[in-house]
C-alpha cells in the first residue's frame, strides 16, 4: 500500500509539472506528454497493488473506452472542440459518480464521513454527466441553442435542490434501509443537471462548459474522499481550480456575474430591450477599395469572431495576412475571451490555419496596439467590437470588456447582412466615419480581396 | 489516513492549482481544458478499484467506470496533443 500511495503522489506531481508546462506553446505538448505518464504510473500502480482485481472486465473496459477515446481525439473537428469537451466532461462525472455508487453498495468502511461523500460524489458526478450532454446537445444543434424557459423555473429547481438535500441526508442516516433514498437522490441529480442547462443560451456555453469541466474535477476529488484516495483527490482539485478560473475569465469577458449566467436566460429576455429601433447609416465598400485601404497600410490587426469559423474562412484570412506581410506590413490578431465557443477556442482555429501563436494577442495586449493601428478588419465579430459596451449605460452589454478597434485610423467591417449579434443590439461602430462595411460571406470575401491585392 | 490530512492535502492542492492555473495563457486555455479533462479522467483509478469490491452489481457498475474513465484519458491527452502539435512559430 505504501508504494501505491508514493506511486500516487509521483503521478499528481506529473500532472502538476505538466499543467506548468503549458504556460507556454513552446513547452506546452511536452507537458501534456509528461501527463499522461503520470497517468500511466497511477494505473499501473493500481493494477499491480490492489488482490483480487477482476482483470478481465478492466481490459474489456478499457479497450472500449480507448476505442471510443482514441475515435473522437482523431475525428473530432476543431470547430466541435466544446462539443467534445462537453461530453468528456460529462463521462468523467458519470466515472465518479458510478465508482461512488458501486463503493454505495459494497461499502469497505461504513462510517457516517464515508456514505456522506458517498452521496456528494454521486450527486456531483451525476449532475456533471445529464448537465454536460444537455450543453453537448445544444452546442451539436440536437437541442435547441435558444435558452428553454417555462413559468415556474426557479421555483422548479429550487424544490428539486431542497428534495436532494432531503434525500442526501436521509440516504447518509437510514443505513440499511437507505436504497429508496439514494434512488431518488440518483434520479433527481440527474434532473437538476438537465434543469439547470437548458435555460442556458447558446451564446453563454463557454461559461457552462467552464463550469462542468471545474464540477468533474470536484466530482473526481469527491470521490477520492470515498476511497481516501490522495491521487484523486489532488487530481480532483487541480481540474476543480483550473475550470473555476476559466468560468471566471469568461465571465468577466461577458461582464456577467454566475448567477446570471446561470439563471438569467439571457438571448430571450433581451430581445426587447436596446437599441435596437436606431437606425444606423453606414458606408459601404467592395473588396477592391479595401485592397486599396490595406496596400497603403503599415499596420493591421485582425480581429476574428465566430463567425469566421462558421464560415471555414480561417485559411482564407491567413492567406491574406501572409500576402500582406510579405508586402513588409505587421500583422497582428485580436482575441477576445469569448470570440469562440469556448476558453481559447479561436486561438486553437487559428493555429489550425497555421497562424503562429505569437501573433494572436489578447485582450490586455492587443488594445494599446490599437492606438497606431492603421487598419482593422473585423471578421464575423460583433458585440466584442461594440464602443456602447464603454459608454451607453442602457445597452445590455454595456461594461463588458472590448476590443478598441475604433481608435484604428479605418475600421474595415466583414458581415453576411446588417443583423445584430446575439444580445439581439445594433452595433453603432458600424455608422462611425471611419469605418467601411464590406458585405458577404467571410470567405468569398476574403478570396476576392486576396485576389483584389494581388491585382494592384 | 485520517480525515484532517486527506482535507489539507485537498486544501493544499486546490491552491497549488490556483497558483500554476492562472500562469496559463488564453490562447492556451482550450488545451489546458482538454488536458484538465484527461486528468480528471484520474478517475479511473477508482474505477479499477470499483471491479474488485464483489457483488454483480459492483462489477457492471466498475466496468462502465473504466469505460467511461478511458474515454477522458485517452481521448483527452490525444485530443490536447493534436491540439498543441498545431500551435507554431513563425
Amino acid at each position: 500500500m505504501e508504494y501505491t500511495n508514493i506511486a500516487y503522489v509521483l503521478a499528481a506531481i506529473l500532472f502538476i509539472l505538466g499543467i506548468k508546462r503549458l504556460s507556454s506553446p513552446k513547452t506546452a505538448r511536452s507537458g501534456n506528454t509528461i501527463a499522461s505518464v503520470g497517468m500511466l504510473i497511477a494505473i499501473v500502480a493500481t493494477l499491480v497493488s490492489y488482490d483480487l482485481l477482476d482483470f478481465q472486465t478492466i481490459a474489456i473496459g478499457m479497450i472500449i473506452g480507448a476505442i471510443i477515446g482514441a475515435f473522437f481525439a482523431i475525428k473530432v473537428e476543431m470547430t466541435q472542440m466544446p462539443q467534445m469537451v462537453a461530453i468528456f466532461n460529462g463521462f468523467g462525472g458519470g466515472a465518479s459518480a458510478l465508482v461512488a455508487a458501486a463503493e454505495y453498495f459494497n461499502p469497505a468502511n461504513p462510517s457516517t464521513f464515508n456514505s456522506s461523500t458517498i452521496a456528494i460524489s454521486v450527486f456531483v458526478g451525476t449532475l456533471t454527466f445529464t448537465g454536460s450532454f444537455i450543453a453537448f446537445g445544444k452546442l451539436q444543434g440536437f437541442i435547441s441553442g435558444q435558452p428553454i424557459v417555462f413559468p415556474g423555473q426557479k421555483i422548479l429547481n429550487g424544490l428539486i435542490a431542497m428534495s436532494i438535500i432531503f434525500l442526501g441526508v436521509y440516504t447518509v442516516s437510514m443505513g440499511a434501509e437507505a436504497d429508496p433514498y439514494f434512488y431518488g437522490l440518483v434520479a433527481l441529480a440527474a434532473l437538476i443537471g438537465i434543469t439547470l442547462t437548458i435555460p442556458i443560451g447558446g451564446a453563454d456555453m463557454p461559461v457552462v462548459i467552464s463550469l462542468l469541466n471545474s464540477y468533474s474535477g470536484v466530482a473526481a476529488a469527491a470521490t477520492g474522499f470515498v476511497l481516501m484516495n490522495n491521487g484523486l483527490i489532488i487530481s480532483g482539485a487541480l481540474v476543480g481550480a483550473s475550470g473555476l478560473i476559466l468560468t471566471n475569465i469568461m465571465c468577466k469577458g461577458m461582464n456577467r456575474s454566475l448567477a446570471n449566467v446561470i439563471f438569467g436566460a439571457v438571448g430571450l429576455t433581451q430581445e426587447t430591450s436596446g437599441e435596437s429601433g436606431k437606425q444606423i447609416q453606414v458606408k459601404s465598400a467592395s473588396t477592391e477599395e479595401a485592397a486599396m485601404i490595406l496596400e497603403a497600410a503599415e499596420k493591421i490587426i485582425v480581429v476574428p469572431g465566430y463567425g469566421l469559423a462558421v464560415a471555414q474562412a480561417q485559411h482564407a484570412i491567413r492567406e491574406v495576412a501572409d500576402f500582406l506581410e510579405n508586402m513588409g506590413k505587421k500583422v497582428l490578431y485580436a482575441i477576445h475571451p469569448v470570440a469562440g465557443r469556448m476558453p481559447g477556442h479561436m486561438n486553437v482555429l487559428l493555429a489550425e490555419a497555421n497562424v503562429p501563436y505569437e501573433q494572436l494577442l489578447d485582450l490586455d495586449q492587443v488594445n494599446p496596439e490599437f492606438e497606431d493601428c492603421d487598419v482593422a478588419i473585423v471578421l464575423g465579430a460583433n458585440d466584442v467590437v461594440n464602443p456602447a459596451a464603454r459608454h451607453d449605460t442602457g445597452s445590455p452589454i454595456y461594461g463588458m470588456p472590448i476590443l478598441d478597434v475604433d481608435k484604428s485610423k479605418t475600421v474595415l467591417v466583414n458581415k453576411r447582412t446588417m443583423n445584430p449579434g446575439f444580445a439581439g443590439i445594433q452595433n453603432e461602430l458600424f455608422g462611425f466615419d471611419n469605418t467601411l462595411m464590406v458585405f458577404g460571406d467571410a470567405k468569398a470575401m476574403l478570396t476576392d480581396l486576396h485576389k483584389d491585392l494581388k491585382e494592384l | 489516513m485520517d480525515m484532517i490530512n486527506i482535507f489539507t492535502v485537498f486544501i493544499l492542492a486546490i491552491f497549488v492549482g490556483f497558483e500554476i492555473i492562472t500562469k496559463v495563457p488564453p490562447t492556451l486555455h482550450t488545451p489546458l481544458m482538454s488536458g484538465s479533462n484527461a486528468i480528471s479522467g484520474i478517475a479511473i483509478v477508482g474505477a479499477i478499484i470499483a471491479t474488485k469490491v464483489g457483488g454483480e452489481l459492483g462489477t457492471w457498475l466498475g466496468l462502465i467506470a473504466v469505460i467511461f474513465a478511458t474515454v477522458n484519458v485517452v481521448g483527452g491527452f490525444m485530443v490536447t496533443d493534436r491540439m498543441l502539435k498545431m500551435f507554431k512559430r513563425k
